[in-house]
């Protein structure tokens, strides 16, 4: 049946993200799964820190492809993304080559024979050598596919998006001198967004929309236990559970993910055995990064390591 | 099943997730991928293929839940709907000869072979059955194609129609003569069997209508006269001035600066290529600097305009994205600055501060007008758009329509927002046509949609 062999492949991209310490959720892995199957982008939104990039990185090491990254940023333009022509390379092959050219214009009798002349050779320096291949040109040119992530899309113009439009859709670019270039292997690509401005429905057409989120609980824990394996069981729940109920608070910015994790690793760094109100408050700069998000946090701590203290009793 | 996703997307349509017919090819791919044995993934299968922000998948969530909530054995249904007509042909025929032969024998614990499949089904009360049959006999109503709440008895009955309804009453006609109880029985199985029917209109109802009729709503919504809407109908209309943020949002949201391709700064590149002696390596072009809207707002919240002050208000601060820098004031007798109560406030709460401060005067205008002068005057730029809104009623105080004048002498433009229809312009009280003198633009903004307009242009100017 087909229907048991998808279920058992996104199971395998689960594991699979897993060997590389990525631990999906199914949503996560179905989107891997349908954006190889039907060949289309995902977009991937959510608060910062929750895994986008990382996502792109463990795709790339599972699958043994290389990984190229775009960062986007205000002002990005096709000469940084796209491609650009070598100036100073041309620059210099034609003073080296201006004694060629001398001897191959020479023959002509008027300034028409050799402009003529001179055409036939024209198109040598907009050539495919003198092209210097930026991110989104060097992932369509890799021979054994590659991952191609395209970080902070939100960040970038929206005319920036316009021209990934072509790529997104039909993995291949038009360059004016050269023609079209289509993908060798048809790339995976990663777009990741914060949310900063709404991206154009036209981008939004072209890829899955995959929504990451703060994980469950459950799931939390066992992102922990695949990135700090150091750290006991009982301080894991606990931490986790305490994490759970900061983020049911009025924040700035809540912690996400990767705030966990490198609270987890400052806890196993302290040689902590469970959370106590001296140690979370000492360490709760950690987790929080606004100094008002502290403030408001500090006169919750106890109640929250006993919330947490409880319902690691039960579950 | 395809028949089945394409009723999905029509429901999906109707909850408000835009699904265009690329978006569906790809979602049938996904859905050929993945399989529908297994909800949970066909579930997150189409969330991934047609969703394109968290509402949308939230409400496109809600609808798969709503939409397979149903039985569906489809498959047996048109079957079930094949054999249910040659059944009935059969049947027909052979009743003129038997039914006098089952009158004679009172068939107490099998219901009698005489009965329509029907009355045959109800009595043997084969649940999946009469389900199944309603589900064709929908299909066969064309449920899909409901729109308005008022269509829902003809749909109910196009349905009972199609499943034979007609045939059911000859026999309880019969058995009423014959065999009273069992006609009992069959009665109560028909009062339940037209709950059933009238539930699953219902369902039709919520999946395939909400597009048509939030469209029509909307629609008189927006023309609706701000100052005299129901209280009911405020939180639509906050949805809606929500909605029409969004989209001028989205409009005039583009950066700011814009390259003028082809113009060459001379001045710059030749600085910048100094180094090289003045050969042109690296071009500089000019650019076009666009200001963003940087807007004062002056709003009379005295009785009968506070309401439409109220939306636009909530208007002018969901721009954050387009405009620069929003100060508000409000005032009926005296004028205060209410920037402040907007930003920290939801809408409710602000406007009942705002109103409990200054609200619930007879407007004057000349001494507001002098508040505003006195204090605020500093905060006019020429690059400020001024706006005024308010009915221009002062109650037969002075106007001071000079303060206006050196108001518009400070400021860009000044408009002037009236929800008075012109006709009233001037009449009684009304010092419009003085204010009018010294204003850019006079508009009458009475409903949602000459608020958008109005808001719009005043954005535009600055693009």
């Amino acid at each position: 049946m087909a229907d048991q062999k998808a279920s058992t492949s996104i199971e395998a991209v689960e594991s699979g993200l897993a060997a590389q310490g990525y631990i999906a959720s199914r949503q996560i892995a179905t989107a891997v799964y349908l954006s190889q199957q039907i060949e289309k982008p995902i977009l991937v939104e959510g608060p910062a820190g929750v895994g986008k990039t990382e996502l792109a990185k463990a795709i790339a090491a599972w699958r043994g492809m290389k990984m190229i990254r775009l960062q986007c940023y205000e002002g990005l333009d096709e000469a940084k993304a796209l491609y650009e022509w070598k100036y100073a390379k041309q620059l210099l092959y034609t003073q080296i080559l201006k004694d060629k050219l001398g001897e191959v214009l020479g023959g002509a009798q008027t300034l028409h024979a050799a402009l003529d002349q001179l055409h036939d050779f024209g198109d040598v320096f907009f050539s495919k050598e003198f092209v210097e291949p930026r991110p989104l040109l060097q992932a369509l040119e890799q021979p054994g596919g590659c991952v191609l992530l395209i970080d902070e899309i939100d960040k970038s113009d929206a005319e920036f998006e316009s021209l990934l439009l072509e790529i997104l859709s039909d993995f291949q670019v038009t360059i004016p001198e050269l023609g079209t270039v289509s993908a060798i292997t048809p790339p995976t690509v990663i777009l990741t967004s914060n949310s900063e401005r709404d991206l154009g429905d036209a981008l939004k057409r072209r890829c899955l929309h995959l929504h990451i989120g703060f994980p469950e609980q459950r799931l939390e824990e066992r992102i922990v236990e695949s990135r700090v394996p150091g750290i006991s069981q009982a301080l894991r729940r606990q931490m986790v559970g305490f994490i759970h109920e900061i983020r049911s608070l009025d924040l700035k910015k809540l912690p996400s993910v990767s705030e966990t994790i490198d609270w987890a690793r400052v806890l196993v760094l302290l040689q902590a055995t469970e959370l106590d109100t001296d140690i979370v408050k000492d360490t709760l700069n950690v987790l929080l990064k606004y100094e008002a998000d502290i403030e408001a946090a500090s006169p919750q701590v106890t109640t929250f390591i006993a919330k947490a203290a409880r319902s690691n009793v039960f579950g | 099943m395809r028949e089945n996703l394409h009723r999905f997307f029509r429901a999906a349509r109707g909850v408000g997730v835009h699904v265009s017919p690329a978006e569906s090819i790809d979602a049938m791919r996904a859905v050929a991928k993945v399989g529908i044995s297994d909800r949970t993934v066909l579930r997150d299968a189409l969330l991934l293929t047609l969703a394109k922000s968290q509402d949308e998948k939230l409400a496109l969530g809600d609808c798969f839940d709503l939409f397979f909530s149903q039985p569906e054995p489809r498959q047996d249904q048109t079957e079930a709907a094949g054999n249910d007509d040659a059944a009935q042909d059969a049947d027909q025929q052979a009743d003129p000869s038997s039914s006098s032969g089952s009158a004679g024998e009172p068939g107490q614990a099998q219901p009698p072979e005489s009965l329509g499949p029907l009355a045959q089904m109800l009595l043997s009360q084969d649940r999946n059955a009469i389900s199944a049959a309603i589900a064709s006999a929908s299909g066969a109503a064309s449920l899909s194609d409901i729109r308005y709440s008022t269509q829902r008895g003809i749909f109910s009955s196009r349905i009972l129609d199609a499943m034979g309804l007609q045939r059911l009453r000859d026999d309880l006609d019969e058995l009423t003569a014959t065999n009273p109880a069992l006609a009992e029985r069959l009665r109560a199985a028909l009062d339940a069997l037209r709950e059933a029917v009238r539930d699953t209109v219902s369902q039709g109802l919520a999946l395939y209508a909400r597009e048509e009729a939030e469209n029509l709503r909307n629609e008189i919504l927006r023309n609706a006269p701000l100052a005299r809407i129901e209280r009911r109908q405020v939180a639509e209309m906050r949805a809606l001035i929500r909605q029409i943020a969004r989209r001028l949002r989205e409009r005039y949201s583009k950066p700011r600066k814009r390259q003028r391709r082809g113009h060459l700064d001379v001045r710059r590149t030749l600085r910048r290529n100094a180094a090289w002696g003045g050969v042109p390596f690296l071009t500089a072009w000019k650019r076009k600097h666009r200001d963003r809207p940087k807007i004062v707002a002056i709003c009379d919240v005295s009785g009968s305009v506070a309401q439409v002050s109220d939306f636009f208000l909530l208007l002018i601060h969901s721009l954050h994205e387009v405009v620069d820098d929003v100060r508000s004031f409000a005032f009926s007798s005296h004028l205060i600055e209410v920037s402040e109560i907007l930003e920290k406030n939801s809408p409710e709460e602000a406007m009942a501060e705002i109103m409990s401060k200054v609200g619930f005067g007879s407007s004057d205008y000349g001494s507001s007008l002098v508040d505003f002068e006195k204090d605020f005057m500093s905060t006019l730029t020429p690059q400020t758009t001024v706006i005024v809104l308010g009915d221009a009623r002062s109650n037969n105080l002075d106007p001071r329509a000079d303060i206006l004048r050196r108001i518009s002498e400070r400021s860009k433009r000044l408009v002037w927002l009236n929800p008075e229809g012109r006709l009233a312009w001037g009449f009684g009280d009304s010092e419009m046509p003085r204010y009018a003198t010294f204003c850019t633009v006079v508009r009458q903004c009475a409903t949602a949609q000459q608020l958008e307009r109005a808001v719009s242009d005043i954005v535009a100017t600055y693009q």
